[in-house]
Order: structure tokens, then C-alpha cells, then sequence
């Protein structure tokens, strides 16, 4: 077919390879934030993680698109989710990977983040996935290096595809994200997921609710558009989806709550809270759970409960920003 | 190719397919994306008249098998679509089906796509055009019309389901 001729023979005026219909493609060649991505480019990643999420129902789970490219999976904070998931899905697209776990790196012999990636260039990877404690820490790398760079999370400030695995969960149960209302609740201060979530979910024209201890709401929350309330009920009344977020304890470094009952008693989903919610309401949580403190087990293990959806289409989502990212030439634009 | 010629080479192909086979038993027709797809459901239909038997239907989507993906280079990544064989192909002769049969490098990326499913019996290709200029030694089982091009020609099929019209069409200088 048509699509196989090399350049020379297409057709004068046929469409260049895969530019299918609309032609969206991703601007940058890295996935540093939900921030640079428009609605757009957001719709694509997500159409695409569901031909992905097919590819892991195959009694074969594995394609060879990405046979031959390198990923290097740098991880200088603890993760089992997002590393491995990150992991599945190098596989799955038959890309060769390494992870590096700080622990084991030379990272503890006092090597800075800049000398650390300078040698891993040098043995020219096509992609790195960074997940690191200092917000920011993606960006610097993609100013360096020639790989793409893809954020699994940077210090307090952004989890891109963890969002997206959100929001595609979201889509897959109610077709949509325009119009619903999203309540996300508990450490907003602390939470990249709530920054990642809220500038995705408002782009996409969802309504955002966030509840949370006043000790923990970040100043100027509500530019992003979203309402902000201390009362849980008043987040949880007829919402489409609640979203419970973590109590970072690693992060806390004053005294933000009197007592994590005393949290559970203001904060915590419970089932009779939950009644406020739409009759189809999905409860989601990022991971991991702290049960007892921001969502009690009834809730976490119950019916309205997709956490465990959201771990597999994470898989799917990483599939589709890994295609997209590695068909992007890694000359075009270094910056000199 | 017209509306009607279109409709009795599908239809003769159905017969063929029937005759070689002898019967539609143990027949899945998988459609390639985006084109393949209603000509497969359309074979479907016309297996079912001739022989009262569902053929079981698929769809394929070869984007992530394809031999030049990461070759291009600047440019946008294929939109993927959704494959969905919701049968077992395990044991059961399979009907490739396509629009236009061309270089061959899409059905050599999508015979590497079934086989990821299982393991065939047979498989068997159904083109509506074979136009010729092959870079793999691929052919075709049942074709609809065999219609010599010239490399600078391109050869447009238009379907109903997609286009709103069911026709052939050469572009281009000879």
C-alpha cells in the first residue's frame, strides 16, 4: 500500500506517513509536564494509549516498534509503580531498557545530576525516564541531553503520566472529561500528582473541586480555575470522580496535621461520605495507600474503586508517550 | 472500478474463497485498517448469503509492525488504531483482507501482527487491487481487479462506509 512507498513515490500532494486525519503530533520532544501540552495533544496521547491497552490483552504482549532504541529509567527516589510500570512498557514496545536506582549508582559517591546524565549520554540512549526529589530536575536534563527526556515525577511540582493515566481511566468510564466534576482530595502542598491532574483536567474542561486541611492548600491554587474548600462533603456532593491523594509524610517537615485520626475523622473517605457522590461515582487513588488515613479499605477495596484499573492503564498510557516521543529526531533542537 | 463492478468482484471473490475452501467452516476474514476493514465486513455479508455461515470479523491495525516507523526523519508519529480480533485464530484460516496491494511491506508487517495472536492454519490474501511493483515476494490468493500502474500514479479506493462512495480511482501520469 500506499503508506510503505518511500518518500520519492508518493504521490505529488499525498499525505506524509501517519499524518492521519487532523495531523496532531506532540511539539516538543520531551514530556516534561502536562504544562506544555495543549487539549490536543492530550486527546492524541490518550487515543493512542487505547490501541495500546490492546497490545496487553494479546496472549503475545509485545510489538516491535521500538526494537533497536535505548531507555534508560533514572530514578533517584523510591518507586515501584511508576518505575515498573515504566518498565512493562519499554517491553511491551520491544525497546532495549536499563534502570538505575540511585541506591546502587555512583549518585552516592557525590556525583552531580549533570555529570551523572553526561556519562549515560555517552552511551547514547534515545530516551531517559527521570523520576527525582528537586522539582525542576527533567527540565535542566533536557537542556543537556540529546535523549528525550520523560518526567516520572519531579520533586512537588509535576507527574505527567500519572495524570494522563488518570484521565484516561476517567474517559474509559464516563466517555469523557468535559463537564464532570472532579473532587481531589487531601496533601494538595505536597502533591505533583494534584498539579499534574488539576492543569490536565482543567484544560480538558472539567470541573475541579480541592479539599484538603488549610495547612496543606498551596497559595495561589486558585488561578488554575478550580474551587478550593476545607469541607469534604462539600468536594464529595454529586462529583463524577473522587481522587484521594497521599498523605506525603517524607514530606512534611513541620506539623501540618494535628494527628493522622484526627485527619481520617475530617478527610478520610469513608462509605457514608461517599453516599454524596452521583450513583456512578469512581473513587481513584495514585498510590500508594496509606488505608486508615486519606480512604478507609471498604472504599479503597469496594465497588466504586478503579486504583487497580489505573495501575494497568498506567502501562497503556507509557506505551503511547514512548511511541509518540520516540518517533522525534534527537537533533532537532539542542540548545547550543 | 465502479459501485457495481466493485460489488460483483466482491462477490466472485466470495465464491472463490467458498470453492477453495471448500465451505466457510473453520474461515475468519481480519480486515487491515483503515480499508481493509469494511471490505472484510463486506466479504463477511456475501459469505453469509451465499452460505448462510457468520464468518467471524476482525480488524488490524499494523502501524506498530510497520518497517518504517522510526526511518522518517522528522515527522509525525502514524496515529495508531485500535486492532480488535476478538476470535481465536488459533487453527483457523485466516483472510487477510486489504485495499490495495502494493510494495507488499504492509501485509508482510501484518502477517507479523497475526502471528502474534496465535497460530493459523492457513493464511490467505484478499486485495480489491493489485497494481503491480512488489519489494517482497508477497501475491495475492483472490484479487478483485489487477490494474497496471506506474510508480508516479497513485491508486485512491473510496468506500462507502469511509468515503461515501464506492469507487477506484488512478491518479496520475501513465
Amino acid at each position: 500500500m500506499n503508506v510503505h512507498a518511500p518518500a520519492s513515490r508518493r504521490p505529488p500532494g499525498g499525505a506524509p506517513p501517519g499524518s492521519g486525519p487532523g495531523g496532531v503530533r506532540l511539539s516538543d520532544r520531551h514530556l516534561l509536564g502536562i504544562a506544555g501540552l495543549t487539549p490536543a495533544e492530550i486527546t492524541l496521547i490518550l487515543d493512542t494509549a487505547e490501541a495500546m491497552k490492546e497490545v496487553g490483552t494479546r496472549p503475545i504482549k509485545k510489538v516491535p516498534t521500538l526494537r533497536g532504541r535505548t531507555v534508560v529509567n533514572l530514578f533517584f527516589e523510591p518507586s515501584t509503580r511508576t518505575r515498573t510500570s515504566f518498565e512493562v512498557a519499554e517491553k511491551r514496545l520491544s525497546a532495549d531498557s536499563l534502570s538505575i536506582a540511585t541506591a546502587t549508582s555512583s549518585v552516592t559517591k557525590g556525583e552531580t545530576l549533570a555529570d551523572t546524565v553526561r556519562n549515560l549520554e555517552a552511551m547514547s540512549p534515545d530516551m531517559i525516564v527521570i523520576r527525582h526529589a528537586s522539582s525542576g530536575a527533567p527540565h535542566l536534563l533536557s537542556r543537556i541531553c540529546r535523549a528525550a527526556v520523560i518526567n516520572a515525577g519531579d520533586g512537588m511540582h509535576e507527574h505527567p503520566t500519572q495524570a494522563l493515566l488518570d484521565a484516561f481511566t476517567i474517559r474509559e468510564h464516563k466517555g469523557r472529561l468535559a463537564g464532570l466534576k472532579v473532587a481531589i482530595v487531601g496533601d494538595l502542598l505536597h502533591s505533583r500528582v494534584l498539579r499534574s491532574n488539576v492543569l490536565l483536567l482543567r484544560a480538558m474542561g472539567a470541573d475541579v473541586w480541592l479539599c484538603g486541611p488549610s495547612t496543606l492548600v498551596p497559595a495561589g491554587i486558585d488561578r488554575f480555575g478550580t474551587h478550593t474548600t476545607t469541607v469534604l462533603d462539600e468536594a464529595v456532593e454529586n462529583a463524577d470522580v473522587v481522587m484521594m491523594l497521599r498523605i506525603q509524610q517524607e514530606r512534611m517537615q513541620g506539623h501540618f496535621i494535628p494527628s493522622l485520626r484526627e485527619y481520617f475523622a475530617l478527610f478520610g473517605l469513608t462509605s457514608a461520605r461517599l453516599r454524596r457522590a452521583k450513583d456512578d461515582v469512581i473513587v481513584m487513588h495514585p498510590g500508594p495507600m496509606n488505608r486508615g488515613v486519606e480512604i478507609d479499605s471498604e472504599v479503597a477495596d469496594g465497588p466504586y474503586s478503579v486504583i487497580l484499573e489505573q495501575v494497568s492503564n498506567g502501562i497503556a498510557v507509557r506505551m503511547a508517550v514512548l511511541y509518540l516521543l520516540a518517533g522525534r529526531d534527537a537533533a532537532e533542537s539542542l540548545d547550543a | 472500478m465502479d459501485a457495481d463492478r466493485m460489488s460483483r468482484a466482491l462477490t466472485r471473490i466470495a465464491h472463490e474463497i467458498l470453492e477453495r475452501n471448500r465451505g466457510a467452516g473453520e474461515l475468519a476474514l481480519v480486515g487491515i485498517r483503515t480499508r481493509g476493514v469494511p471490505l472484510a465486513r463486506r466479504l463477511a455479508r456475501a459469505l453469509k448469503e451465499i452460505n448462510g455461515v457468520d464468518v467471524p470479523t476482525g480488524a488490524l491495525d499494523i502501524t506498530l509492525y510497520r518497517d518504517d516507523l522510526m526511518r522518517s526523519a522528522v515527522g509525525p508519529q502514524p496515529v495508531i488504531r485500535r486492532t480488535e480480533v476478538s476470535f481465536s485464530i488459533d487453527d483457523r484460516k485466516i483472510l487477510l483482507v486489504d485495499d490495495v496491494l502494493y510494495t507488499g511491506r504492509t501485509i508482510r508487517a501484518a502477517l507479523d501482527a497475526l502471528i502474534d495472536f496465535g497460530r493459523p492454519r492457513a493464511i490467505q490474501l484478499v486485495v480489491l487491487v493489485d497494481r503491480g511493483h512488489r519489494e517482497l515476494p508477497i501475491k495475492a490468493d483472490y484479487v478483485g481487479k489487477n490494474l497496471p500502474t506506474s510508480l508516479r500514479q497513485s491508486v485512491q479506493v473510496r468506500l462507502q462506509e469511509i468515503d461515501g462512495v464506492d469507487e477506484v480511482l488512478v491518479e496520475g501520469e501513465a
